[in-house]
């Protein structure tokens, strides 16, 4: 009784993991059960990595990755995207070299560009940005999700996380933070240059730019669809705003105050320094006519937004969309490359082998 | 009245002698509790004294938080931690929701935590039921025993023990119920011991007749101090008379022993609780470092290393993104919550912070956690095989240090004990020489060949080259060498299944015999020796009667007698009978009323009783020889005690032993009808033919030490009434002693004649692998004897340097001896000794042997198990006052000068006798070098030299070595050579060794359980070393090299880093800081621990038929530095693509943060898992469904947390973004294209690397017997 006492104290240090397990089996013999796991002889499929399972493997890989990648390159080439940098046009770089966020003035200029192909389908407008670090640290963590969904606590006293962009003249700012700081905030209009020399507005759809989530959970005027101006009583515009909240978009009161698409767009902050954000959807006609004809079209911009101080540059985009999203053919190029490296790497192997193996396999006969 | 007043002298006394142990503080002074009110105990004084409740628990409810963080703290990587999650908590350089933050730290420290916890609350379990278990202790009011838990017992209080009981404290022996005053315990629990052991009771109490009254008591004891020596204690026991007596070991009763065959006994608590001898012995588990550990640590550091650069080079990068903007800020560059501006600078030295807390994963904080919970694994799995379980003596591997598994696949030297370690320890007496003839004792040897097995068969197959058997040999036939040769030259063994079997047999009987197998018992007399004792006998018999001088007789004849009343007597075997085990057997009349009030206790014990019967069968057996006539005629002559007639009884005696040699030969004399029926501390009682019942009075007994080699018995003979000395020894050391008579006469002559035969006889025994002990005798007249008595009982009382005394009293004793005869004993190998030597040997593990034996017992056991080949040339370095020569002229080359010196023909005459200089390294070398020239060699200024001669050698000998030079053996090999060491020992002798060896090994044998107690593993068989080291060992490190270097790919794969160039080194992360966080502490975890547990990169099987393949252990080959480097660069490259792959994929489009981070985080786990899959050798259900869940896991938590909360999570939200990503056909492309971009390299290299490695791989047939499966020859895969 005693003896068996000082042995499980003694044991206790020593083998936690003997006691957890071995209890019942080893009261009247301490022989250890013969099950497979206890023996170590679990079954196991031991995958050799010999010439015979490995070189397929390459063979296999190579061919499914490339004919994968030639799709993927294909239906990237099949997008249609045109690219304009207003900067570069005269009117336009004067704009981006005057304007300041001090300005008061806003700056228009319009930027001619003209389509060799027509645009099928639905259209995707972006707005580009390069060299804008909306990944930077402080940037990011900069707003504060609880005012943004409605919350009137958060409201009227933001979270600490938006200093320094939190209050203003002692009035909490909404929307708080560095990122509704700097909501960009230029116009973009687009305009088809008939044959005949004539101006037509396309219709740009600013709805259903955002994802659907963002637009009815995560964002949300505080007490719902009320009277905005009410309810951002008491609060004062992000600094760098020329308009409050509430005025975003005073036409739709579905598309006002936090969940105005564009303001959400800008919210979901890009994670390169060069991206682009959708701002309007161009919707394919209900006729057979395309999207967009080819021919000459001007882009109207109010330039708000400078880009200066980064040496930043803006840009739009028009582009049509697949299956896998944007333009982008890198995807592609990379299957292909893969699956080639790897069909050659099996060749190569296969010869090795058959060099070094037949010698090898002689001269393990004659041993 | 008159008591009371005793009473307050002794108060006063009391007080005097407190003082007076407050200033010295030496001793502990021990008083009656009795005469002390319990409850107010201000002038006890005994209070100071710890009270008998054992509390082992480290923590108390309240201590356990702050005293277990603590502890944890004292391990660097959690202080780092903590550090980090604190770091987050500055508002400068939080890098993440602090709360978050602290997430694996507190889970790290919780699991420790609560594995300290459950551990703590099974200690306090079991502290709780032994503090509650009850004893006798005796009330001061009640002025009797009462019933008391354990914990309430106090020093100074009585107890009363019974048969049985377990003793709850060191118990001063006051009173026995035995009428011998003795007490015997079992001390098992201590020390493993299963013999019982006496203690008397002090000796100032032996002559109390009546019962023991505690209440009379009022001596004062005075003892050391509590210490942990469970060898020794002393003090004296002042009694109110001015009386002094010496307190000794056998005085003392043991805490955790168990009370046997005594009714009841009465002590004096001495030390109770914390403060008793076994429990000061008991330490917590060994913890050592291993070495793949220590290597770890390095690289740890070089992570760390990595760590700051990464930090400094992404804080010079902010720096300088900052400084290009100059003065205009713009819109993205926030300022610090106070609104001041930073300045590069100082925004700068705040990412460095910020960083450290990004790139905190790239040191491993889950590592070791996960080592230790993957060694706890290995250790089960060690603790579970079958193979390294001892049918026998019913143990399995024991691993008592939890933390060094995978040393046991680095070992390069191998340093064993040889008795015990490789033989059996099982002795059988097999040859003897009394007064200078030589009795060969063949039938026996014919009996023993029915035993043999593995190893003997092989001694068969030379008895069929030679024609006769060579045990059988005549006794001057020099031919032991040529013996060896035959014996080591024959390499077919084959089994005999029968006599195995038989073995078996014999030794499962022999577990519940204490030592003695029917084997070691049944001795067949040598027919020739017999009839010399019984004629001797009747000779004796016939003078006693007709009351003639006894000194009449032929001195050979005497000599026979007298040679087998020292075996018998000269020893510390206890009788006991088998029907009742332990049982003891003193004078038969105690015995036989001893036995009917001690039945209800010990029937408990009693054996089963089909094994007595077989007793019983080979008893008879064994009566029926010639000899049984004879013994039926046994007169009854006046000297004998209680003329009962024994003769059943005696013929079931059994004798244990605390060494099985003693008991070998007592076996051996009661063969010759001289047996020992009974011990008591003053008297021995033998039974001879004829004479029968013959009681020798045990004047002293002078126990065996390893420096004298030798134990003494001082009887009185009660035949001649003399005071004689019977000695028993090394050969060694007798042989010094014994004096010859100067008297050149015919007697002086034949003195000679014998020692010159018995020396001769002796280096026969010795060549035959047989150990030798040499017996003597003395005859001391009445003055010398009282002369040395004088000085022996000084040096008893001594309390200051006891032992030397009495040390240098025996030797003054053992002088002047006359040799009587010698023995032989075999100590057999064990099984498969040579067997797993070769293979130890082929897996290219160095082997010394140190052992205490003879040189030639040494080399011959060191022939048969394939230590030496017989063609090994041999070195022998015997040096005594050479050795001075040699320090005195260290220039000279030790090899060139003294290996031709000291070496002698190897026994087996090899190839042609060489000039061994020129030849040295072409021949394989064994070394052999004695316990005193190794003292010489182990100087500091010769030990480089002999490690060098050593080094060259392909086994090293070191005979008569003594555990210290075995340890400074050890000890120098392993600091001068830095290799990994692993000493294997049974003994007492081999402690030292085995704590000193990086990893020390136990055999959980015949002598007790010191060896196992030092030990990191016990074993129960020598051959198990085989599979510990070469499959336990190469898997455990195997295992572990593979996932620590899994470990560190993993988190240096800092997908992070890269992301710092696209943010403006601003310390931003894409990867959600839950990923982050919860990625290497759950997602990936669980996989690399199943790996690393049960992964096997060669099968068992292969592993023992290719001891080879363990020189991959012993290299390191699994884990090189460089290899730590290459995984460095692996996961750099594999981190380039996981990152740039995306990146590319989603340049320039509208992508967000977390839409593009949670992509990366995917690939990469599918990366990290896969690389693991290529990693892992085998799969087993256990693989496929840990990979599975970590992938399920994964996505689970991912979506269930990217659903829960649309507000929460600042500082990023990554609301519906896995949910909106699983829609997307680019996130599928992605984490298909990117592992396999990836792990191409690492696949590729592999490929390389083994098509190049075949070339000089060594023999791998069997191993590609074991995969080649496609009929091409395969190409074995090594990363």
């Amino acid at each position: 009784m005693m003896a068996s006492n000082y042995n499980a104290k003694e044991e206790d240090g020593h083998q936690p993991a003997a006691i957890g397990h071995g209890g019942a089996g080893t009261v009247k013999n301490k022989k250890p059960d013969n099950t497979a796991f206890k023996q170590q002889r679990l079954p196991a499929w031991q995958p050799i990595l010999t010439a015979g399972t490995v070189l397929p493997a390459f063979f296999v890989i190579g061919l499914i990755f490339i004919p994968i990648g030639i799709g993927l390159f294909v239906t990237s080439n099949n997008i249609k995207e045109l690219e304009v940098t207003s900067q570069l046009i005269v009117p336009c770089y004067n704009c981006s070299q005057s304007y300041s966020w001090n300005s008061t003035k806003p700056c228009t200029c319009s930027v001619p560009f003209s389509l060799d192909q027509p645009f099928e389908s639905n259209v995707f407008m972006y707005y580009g940005l390069s060299n804008f670090y909306q990944n930077h640290r402080r940037y990011v963590k900069s707003r504060d999700d609880s005012q943004l969904n409605g919350d009137k606590a958060s409201l009227k006293s933001p979270s600490k996380e938006c200093e320094p962009y939190r209050t203003s003249d002692e009035k909490p700012i909404a929307p708080c933070g560095a990122i509704a700081n700097s909501l960009f905030n230029d116009t973009l209009e687009l305009y088809y240059i008939d044959p005949n020399g004539s101006r037509t507005a396309i219709p740009l759809v600013k709805k259903g730019i955002a994802w659907w989530t963002d637009k009815h959970v995560k964002f949300r005027n505080p007490g719902g669809n009320d009277n905005l101006t009410v309810v951002f009583q008491g609060t004062s515009k992000p600094v760098n705003w020329r308009k409050s909240v509430y005025e975003l978009d005073p036409s739709d009161p579905d598309n006002n105050g936090f969940i105005n698409e564009d303001f959400i767009v800008w919210m979901r902050t890009a994670a390169l320094p060069t991206f682009r954000k959708l701002y309007r959807i161009i919707h394919k006609k209900p006729n057979m006519t395309p999207t967009l004809p080819l021919g000459r079209y001007i882009l109207e911009v109010t330039y708000n937004y400078p880009v200066r101080s980064f040496e930043g540059r803006k840009r739009m985009i028009l582009s049509t969309i697949s299956w896998m999203g944007g333009k982008n053919p890198f995807l592609g190029i990379a299957y292909i490359t893969v699956g080639s490296v790897c069909f050659f790497l099996g060749i190569v192997l296969l010869i090795i082998h058959h060099k070094y193996g037949n010698r090898n396999h002689s001269a393990d006969i004659r041993s | 009245m008159a008591r009371e007043k005793i009473g307050e002298t002794e108060v006063v006394n009391v007080k005097k002698q407190r003082k007076k142990t407050k200033k010295e503080h030496k001793t502990r002074t021990v008083h009656s509790n009795i005469l002390y009110d319990r409850t107010k105990g201000e002038d006890n004084p005994n209070r100071h004294y710890s009270d008998n409740e054992i509390k082992t628990t480290k923590y108390t409810l309240l201590s356990f938080l702050p005293k277990n963080l603590f502890e944890q703290f004292h391990r660097f990587a959690n202080v780092y931690f903590v550090f980090i999650a604190l770091l987050n908590f500055v508002p400068v350089c939080n890098a993440f929701q602090p709360q978050l933050a602290l997430a694996p730290v507190v889970f790290i420290l919780s699991v420790t935590a609560i594995k300290d916890l459950w551990e703590d609350y099974r200690r306090h379990r079991s502290d709780k039921e032994i503090n509650h278990m009850d004893c006798l202790v005796y009330s001061r009011y009640k002025h009797q025993y009462m019933e008391r838990f354990w914990k309430e017992a106090r020093v100074g209080d009585f107890i009363r023990l019974r048969c049985n009981e377990i003793l709850p404290a060191d118990v001063l022996l006051l009173s026995s119920s035995d009428p011998d005053r003795l007490v015997h315990i079992e001390t098992a629990t201590l020390d493993g011991e299963t013999n019982l052991k006496q203690r008397r009771v002090v000796c100032s109490f032996l002559d109390l007749d009546c019962d023991f009254d505690p209440s009379k008591y009022n001596s004062v004891i005075e003892c050391e101090k509590p210490n942990n020596d469970l060898a020794r204690f002393r003090g004296y026991i002042t009694h109110r008379s001015g009386r002094r007596d010496g307190l000794y070991k056998d005085n003392l009763l043991l805490r955790g022993c168990t009370i046997r065959n005594t009714e009841e006994c009465v002590g004096i608590v001495i030390y109770a609780g914390h403060e008793t001898k076994a429990m000061l012995n008991n330490n917590g588990p060994r913890y050592k470092r291993s070495k793949l550990e220590k290597q770890m640590n390095v690289d740890v550091g070089w992570c760390v290393i990595i760590l700051l650069v990464m930090c400094l080079f992404s804080a010079i990068g902010h720096g300088l993104w900052m400084y290009q903007y100059g003065d205009k800020r713009p819109v993205f560059d926030v300022l610090s919550p106070e609104g001041a501006e930073l300045s590069p600078v100082l925004s700068a030295i705040y990412l460095f912070l910020t960083m450290i807390i990004v790139f905190q994963v790239l040191i491993p904080v889950s590592l070791f956690v996960s080592i230790e919970i993957v060694k706890i694994c290995q250790v089960y799995f060690i603790h579970q095989d079958q193979d390294l379980y001892d049918e026998e003596t019913d143990s399995h591997l024991q691993c008592r240090a939890l933390n060094i598994t995978e040393d046991l696949g680095q070992m390069q030297y191998i340093f064993s004990d040889k008795t015990g370690t490789l033989t059996e320890n099982k002795m059988v007496f097999r040859r003897c020489t009394v007064a200078g003839v030589e009795y060969s004792h063949d039938a026996n040897a014919r009996r023993l060949a029915m035993y043999q097995d593995l190893v003997d068969s092989e001694e068969e197959d030379c008895t069929s080259h030679s024609g006769t058997l060579p045990r059988r040999d005549s006794v001057t036939s020099n031919q032991s060498a040529a013996k060896v040769v035959l014996r080591s030259q024959s390499t077919k063994s084959h089994r005999r299944t029968g006599s195995r079997a038989e073995a078996k047999r014999a030794s499962i009987l022999s577990k519940h015999t204490a030592f003695s197998s029917p084997m070691e018992k049944d001795i067949t007399p040598d027919p020739q020796l017999l009839e010399k004792v019984n004629h001797c006998s009747s000779q004796m018999t016939f003078k006693r009667f007709h009351s003639q001088s006894l000194s009449q007789l032929p001195s050979d004849l005497t000599d026979i007698i007298d040679f087998f009343i020292a075996l018998t007597i000269c020893n510390t075997v206890v009788v006991s009978s088998p029907n009742q085990p332990r049982q003891k057997v003193g004078t038969d009349s105690s015995s036989s009323l001893n036995r009917s009030s001690h039945r209800d206790c010990s029937s408990v014990l009693s054996s089963p009783s089909a094994e007595s019967t077989l007793t019983k069968l080979d008893e008879e057996h064994h009566l029926g020889g010639p000899v049984g006539l004879e013994h039926a005629f046994s007169p009854v002559p006046p000297h004998t005690t209680e003329g009962e007639p024994g003769a059943l009884e005696e013929g079931e005696l059994r004798y244990e032993a605390e060494s099985p040699d003693e008991a070998a030969l007592v076996y051996a004399a009661r063969a010759y009808k001289c047996s020992l029926v009974g011990r008591l501390p003053d008297q021995v009682t033998v039974e001879l033919p004829d004479l029968g019942k013959l009681s020798f009075e045990l004047l002293h007994t002078l126990g065996f030490d390893s420096t004298r080699k030798r134990m003494s018995v001082v009887v009185r003979h009660p035949l001649t009434d003399q005071i004689t000395v019977y000695t028993k020894g090394a050969d060694s050391v007798i042989m010094d002693l014994i004096t010859l008579p100067s008297t050149d006469d015919s007697k002086g002559k034949r003195q000679r004649k014998i020692l010159y035969k018995t020396q001769n006889y002796l280096n026969l025994y010795a060549a035959d692998g047989l150990r030798t002990l040499c017996i003597a005798k003395k005859v001391m007249t009445k003055e010398e004897y009282a002369v040395w008595l004088r000085h022996h009982l000084e040096a008893e009382t001594a309390i200051q340097g006891r032992e030397e005394l009495l040390f240098q009293s025996a030797l003054r004793l053992e002088i002047n001896l006359h040799l009587l005869g010698a023995t032989g004993v075999e100590d057999r190998l064990q099984d498969g000794v040579p067997e797993t030597i070769a293979s130890l040997r082929k897996a290219g593990l160095q082997i010394w042997v140190l052992t205490g034996d003879k040189q030639e017992t040494a080399i011959n056991i060191a022939y048969a198990c394939k230590l030496l080949e017989p063609d090994d040339e041999i070195i022998t370095l015997n040096a005594d006052s050479q050795a001075k020569f040699l320090s005195s002229d260290p220039s000279r080359s030790f090899q060139k000068d003294y290996a031709p010196a000291y070496s002698f023909p190897p026994p087996p005459p090899p190839s042609p006798s060489s000039s061994q200089t020129q030849s040295f390294l072409v021949h394989r070398l064994g070394l052999v070098i004695d316990g005193r020239t190794l003292a010489y060699a182990l100087d500091s200024s010769l030990d480089e030299k002999f490690l060098a001669v050593a080094r060259s050698c392909r086994s090293v000998l070191c005979c008569r070595s003594t555990p210290l030079q075995k340890s400074m053996v050890v000890k120098l090999v392993r600091n001068k050579l830095k290799v990994m060491t692993l000493a294997i020992g049974d003994g007492a002798n081999d402690v030292s060794m085995i704590q000193v060896a990086d990893v020390g090994v136990g055999i959980s044998g015949q002598e007790g359980m010191q060896a196992v107690m030092a030990s990191d593993f016990a074993l129960p068989r020598f051959r198990n070393l085989q599979k510990l080291l070469l499959v336990h060992g190469h898997w455990c490190y195997s295992r572990l090299a593979n996932m620590i270097l899994y470990f560190f790919y993993k988190n240096a794969v800092t997908l992070i880093f890269w992301y710092q160039f696209y943010c403006g080194f601003s310390g931003s992360a894409m990867i959600d800081q839950w990923y982050l966080i919860f990625f290497n502490l759950m997602f990936s975890a669980f996989p690399q621990l199943i790996t690393g547990t049960l992964d096997k990169d060669v099968s068992s099987e292969t592993l023992q038929e290719l001891p080879q393949l363990y020189m991959n252990g012993q290299n390191s080959e699994e884990y090189k530095p460089y290899m730590f480097w290459m995984t460095m660069i692996d996961a750099f490259y594999q981190s380039l693509v996981c990152f740039f792959i995306p990146y590319c994929a989603y340049a320039d489009s509208d992508v967000d943060l977390l839409t593009w981070g949670t992509p990366i985080t995917t690939l990469a786990l599918f990366t990290i898992l896969i690389h693991l899959g290529l990693e892992t050798k085998t799969w087993t259900w256990m693989n496929w469904v840990s990979i599975t869940f970590s992938v399920g896991l994964f996505f689970t938590v991912a979506l269930c947390y990217n659903a829960s909360c649309p507000t929460c999570y600042s500082p990023s939200n990554p609301y519906w973004t896995m949910q909106r990503l699983l829609g997307e056909p680019l996130f599928y492309l992605l984490c298909v294209i990117t592992p396999v971009a990836a792990l191409l390299p690492r696949l590729v290299r592999g490929r390389c690397v083994s098509v190049y490695e075949r070339e000089n791989m060594w023999d791998v047939r069997p191993y590609s017997e074991m995969l080649n499966t496609t009929g091409v020859v395969d190409l074995t895969v090594k990363y």
